[in-house]
């Protein structure tokens, strides 16, 4: 922790020492003093909007400080001279100061409302990819339904997310898009976007979720029409591609079995996977022991509550319709290598 | 006409004139028992329990947000889990809202000076007042106990299906609320009865002080919204209890629902929090700088606008929710709306200053930080008005920088200072004005090294109420939480400088400031009855009639010369 101290010093030092840039030194490259790169067709639209009011602000906030100050100066106390005083109202002046702001609100709700038309008029022809969210995961689900935990996006091409979520309410931001949306439960939400940029981007969950929600990150990958063809090529067959036992550990970390399940033998929120496979244990309410095999992998997996290991909380959620028969069989053979 | 405890203009009072100390203080009138002060029914001695038991909630809730910095100052775990974390910041956001910010300043400094504003003796109801305070208490209770049992972690706002699912202690929280809410419509019902029935001769309404203005819009507003969050409260009771589909929809409820019922109340709320503020800033603003206050009317009049136009902007939380564009569109409209009221109170606190004689005194400084941050939170609100850039701001630490803008460097700010403004007059103590001007300077720079960063960090994308975060936000984290800790150690100086006061401080006179309102005009501290015979307002900025009386040490105001001063306002 001292360590951690003196470094945090050591940059707030050298900061303080006019080296604003060591500030955001550690930013992602593009970004600027106040945004990260703007990778999204309306990115640089919004960031006008934002500057048009940041300068708007800034005259506002001189104004009043500046005359501020120099009221404090000018007109402060000296000993026995009373106030010179001045009328108690201008009728005039108050409704000038009242109704001129009023003109320029109503342009900034202009240029804001043209704006957030643009966010929000999903376009007819965009590529289409479902988006599932659950705690604390995202999966990206393609046409000839291939699902990912990243999401690649060609670029230049309109996309558009139907998005929707298992549990709770969670919230799909990519700051370098400059757009969110909420994902909530028992609807579907949609956004759609327009990646300019090629590189990598970071995907947020803004929905507060629970224990893991500032974990609940993904990648955004935007790529050449075939790059992107060739990645999704590969995703959608992770089997022929990488083997059963690879394509199993993918598998673990994609649909998210790594939040709930180690392999190292730790505790977390469900039993450890390490050494599970054809070893005994207890059921909740049932007085035989149940030995792992593939068949209650598998059970375990599409119906989850059926047997509970006894000890642990009935909380994962059922994985039915979001994991292909092969899937399951690679996690099978995976969870076999875990010795 | 002359006041009771007014003495005649010319004749500096005797030292044990009632203008200096009265024989029969509140503070040890009828008696000094526990049991006194327990079943008491004196606004001012409720107005102090209420003080103190708030300002412990600003305690607790400033220690669990120094918690959360804490855990922030570095990325990755530093002093708790991310479980942990979770409980801390809701208890940090529903400690602040529900028991601290939300009664603050009405229940307090409000209590003890409206009815003394008002020449009056007590309120209205003063039995429903002590009942008001009670409720307070069974309601932090709740929350004490849903702190042990459980603990919480939806933050503070609830969000369905979050909280029908988790199994933190959301029900009796929940009650907390729904107990509290009585409280805080106790204490509005009881003002707007008071202020409509017992203003003494001579306050016609625009001759009130512009605090009861703002005391009066907030009454509307707690008594209109608040029993939305109640019942809002108890069908999600009734959906976790009974397991009815309201909220969740896996029992065919609707989520986003409980955020328009939500925020139909949470939103009026933010007005319950800062008109008050505003209340005291212009009483602030116009006594230290000795000069009447600038557009009386329009003060008085934008606090009523503000009230009734919260009601309609509920819709600007939820922009990304999922709701129809048709209905962000118009929110986004009403939300401008509320934004000018807000812009008339802070030009015409300027005009104020304008040819005044402006006292450096504490409350000063603290009204002129109130001036400088107030101003800041409101201008950032315009980005999150604005649909555009809200969709990228919303839920990021811009936000969260905007409202402690305005509810901490506002409401807060503007609290303490009405503190140090009222103190003299509730203790019969002067404080140090070096520690408190000092106080007030270290709050100012630790508040603005806080949350200017997290402005910062939301641009950049850092979303709120995470646990860790991405190693490009750790420097301006940093920044963050040293700032935080310089804030903690300001509020501490300026407790230190109070409570010293209460050991050491020279005796305040009956009106140290100058100033022309009536609660200046008795005794400091009051005597239990506040005044013997009704006194008669007149307009409470009119400081032509304030004269120093050196032997006293105190203001005197003079008695209103007849047809004088009754000039339109
Ligand atoms: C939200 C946390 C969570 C997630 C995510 C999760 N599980 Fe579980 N899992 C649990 C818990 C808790 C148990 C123990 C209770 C039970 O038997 O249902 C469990 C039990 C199991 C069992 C039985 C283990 C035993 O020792 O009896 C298997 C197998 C399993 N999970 C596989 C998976 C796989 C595969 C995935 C990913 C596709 C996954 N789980 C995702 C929480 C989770
Ligand atoms: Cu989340
Ligand atoms: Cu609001």
């Amino acid at each position: 922790m001292l360590e951690m101290l003196t470094t945090s010093l050591f940059s707030f030092l050298s900061t303080i020492l006019g080296t604003l840039p060591a500030l955001f030194g550690q930013l992602p490259p593009g970004s600027s003093f106040w945004f990260p790169p703007a990778a999204s067709n309306v990115a640089e639209g919004i960031d006008w909007v934002f500057y048009f009011i940041l300068y708007l602000c800034l005259f506002f906030f001189v104004l009043i400080t500046g005359l501020m100050l120099a009221f404090m100066w000018l007109y402060r106390r000296r000993e026995g001279v009373p106030a010179l005083g001045g009328p108690s109202h201008n009728n005039a002046l108050e409704i000038a100061w009242s109704v001129i702001p009023s003109f320029l609100l109503v342009y900034l709700f202009y240029v804001g409302f043209v704006g957030y038309l643009d966010l929000r008029t999903v376009p007819e022809e965009a590529y289409e990819i479902q988006v599932n969210a659950k705690k604390w995961a995202w999966a990206f689900t393609y046409p000839g339904d291939i699902s990912t935990n990243e999401l690649h996006l060609p670029v230049n091409q309109d996309v558009r997310l139907v998005m929707n979520s298992t549990d709770v309410i969670h919230s799909l931001y990519v700051p370098a898009f400059r757009t969110k949306m909420d994902v909530v439960p028992g609807r579907y939400t949609k956004m759609w976007m327009n990646a300019t940029k090629k590189g990598e981007y970071k995907l947020f969950c803004t929905e507060y979720c629970g224990e893991k929600h500032s974990a609940m990150l993904a990648k955004v990958v935007v790529e050449d029409w075939g790059e992107f063809e060739k990645w999704l090529a590969k995703e959608g067959d992770l089997v022929g591609n990488y083997g059963y036992e690879k394509a199993g550990e993918m598998l673990y970390q994609r649909k998210g079995c790594n939040q709930c399940h180690s392999i190292d033998g730790s505790a977390m929120k469900g039993p450890t996977f390490k050494g599970a496979f054809g070893k005994e244990r207890e059921i909740e309410g049932q007085s035989e022991k149940v030995v792992m095999d593939e068949n209650y992998i598998r059970e375990s997996i599409l119906n989850p509550q059926a047997k509970i290991h006894k000890g642990y909380p009935a909380v994962m959620p059922t994985f039915q319709g979001q994991i292909k028969d092969e899937e399951i069989n690679a996690i099978i053979a995976y969870l076999k290598t875990l010795k | 006409m002359a006041v009771e405890v007014q003495p005649t203009p010319g004749a500096s009072p005797a030292p044990d004139s009632p203008l200096f100390q009265s024989p029969e203080n509140y503070l040890t009138h009828p008696s000094t028992s526990i049991g006194s002060w327990l079943f008491t029914l004196d606004h001012k001695r409720i107005g102090i329990m209420y003080l103190v038991s708030i300002l412990l909630s600003f305690l607790i809730g400033g220690l669990l947000a120094l918690a959360v910095r804490l855990e922030l100052m570095w990325p990755g775990q530093t002093i708790m889990s991310a479980e942990t974390y979770n409980h801390v910041f809701t208890l940090h956001g529903a400690i602040m809202t529900f028991l601290f910010i939300i009664p603050s300043v009405p229940a307090s400094i409000g209590n003890f000076v409206l009815p003394i504003m008002l020449g009056a003796k007590d309120l209205a109801f003063p039995r429903m007042n002590l009942g008001s305070y009670y409720l307070w208490v069974l309601g932090a209770v709740f929350f004490v106990g849903s702190m042990l049992m459980n603990g919480l972690d939806t933050g503070w706002t609830f969000y369905t299906p979050y909280s029908t699912t988790t199994s933190s202690s959301v029900i009796s929280a929940l009650l907390g609320v729904f107990v509290l809410g009585f409280s805080s419509i106790f204490t509005g019902l009881n003002f707007i009865v008071t202020i409509h029935t017992m203003r003494p001769a001579g306050m016609t309404w625009f001759r009130m002080p512009l605090l009861l203005w703002a005391l009066y819009a907030t009454a509307i507003i707690q008594i209109l919204a608040t029993p939305v969050i109640g019942i809002t409260g108890l069908l999600l009771i009734a959906e976790r209890l009974l397991q009815i589909g309201i909220f969740d929809p896996a029992l065919g409820g609707d989520p986003v629902m409980f955020q328009h019922f939500f925020w139909f109340y949470s939103h009026p709320a933010v007005y319950i929090m800062i008109l008050p503020a505003m209340g005291i800033i212009s009483e602030l603003v116009s006594i230290h700088s000795h000069k009447p206050i600038f557009g009386y009317r329009f003060i008085a009049f934008s606090s009523v606008a503000l009230a009734l136009l919260g009601f309609l902007v509920w819709g600007h939380h939820m922009f990304t929710s999922g709701q129809s564009p048709v209905s962000a569109i118009v929110f986004s409209a009403l939300t401008f709306s509320v934004s000018i009221p807000s812009a008339i109170k802070v030009f015409n606190w300027l005009a104020t200053l304008w040819r005044g004689s402006i006292s450096f005194t504490t409350p000063m400084c603290y009204a002129l930080s109130f001036i400088f941050l107030f101003t800041v939170g409101g201008l950032t609100g315009l980005f999150l008005g604005t649909l555009a850039t809200d969709v990228h701001l919303h839920d990021t630490y811009f936000v969260v920088a905007h409202f402690h803008y305005v509810m901490m460097g506002g409401t807060a700010v503007a609290f303490v200072g009405g503190i140090f403004h009222w103190w003299p007059k509730m203790t019969g103590r002067m404080y140090n004005e070096w520690l408190g001007r000092l106080s007030a300077l270290i709050v100012l720079i630790g508040f603005n090294l806080t949350f200017f960063p997290q402005f910062l960090l939301g641009t950049h994308g850092m979303p709120r109420r995470y646990f860790d975060y991405e190693p490009e936000y750790a420097f301006l984290h940093f920044l963050s939480s040293v700032g935080a800790f310089t804030l903690g150690f300001g509020l501490l100086l300026a407790a230190i400088a109070l409570i010293l006061s209460l050991f050491n401080g020279k005796r305040a006179p009956a009106n140290p400031w100058g100033a022309v309102s009536l609660e200046w005009q008795c005794a400091s501290p009051p005597p239990y009855y506040n005044f013997k015979r009704a006194p008669v307002a007149s307009f409470p900025y009119d400081f032509t009639r304030v004269e120093y009386d050196p032997p006293s040490q105190s203001y005197i105001v003079r008695a209103e010369e007849k047809g004088a001063a009754t000039a339109d306002h």
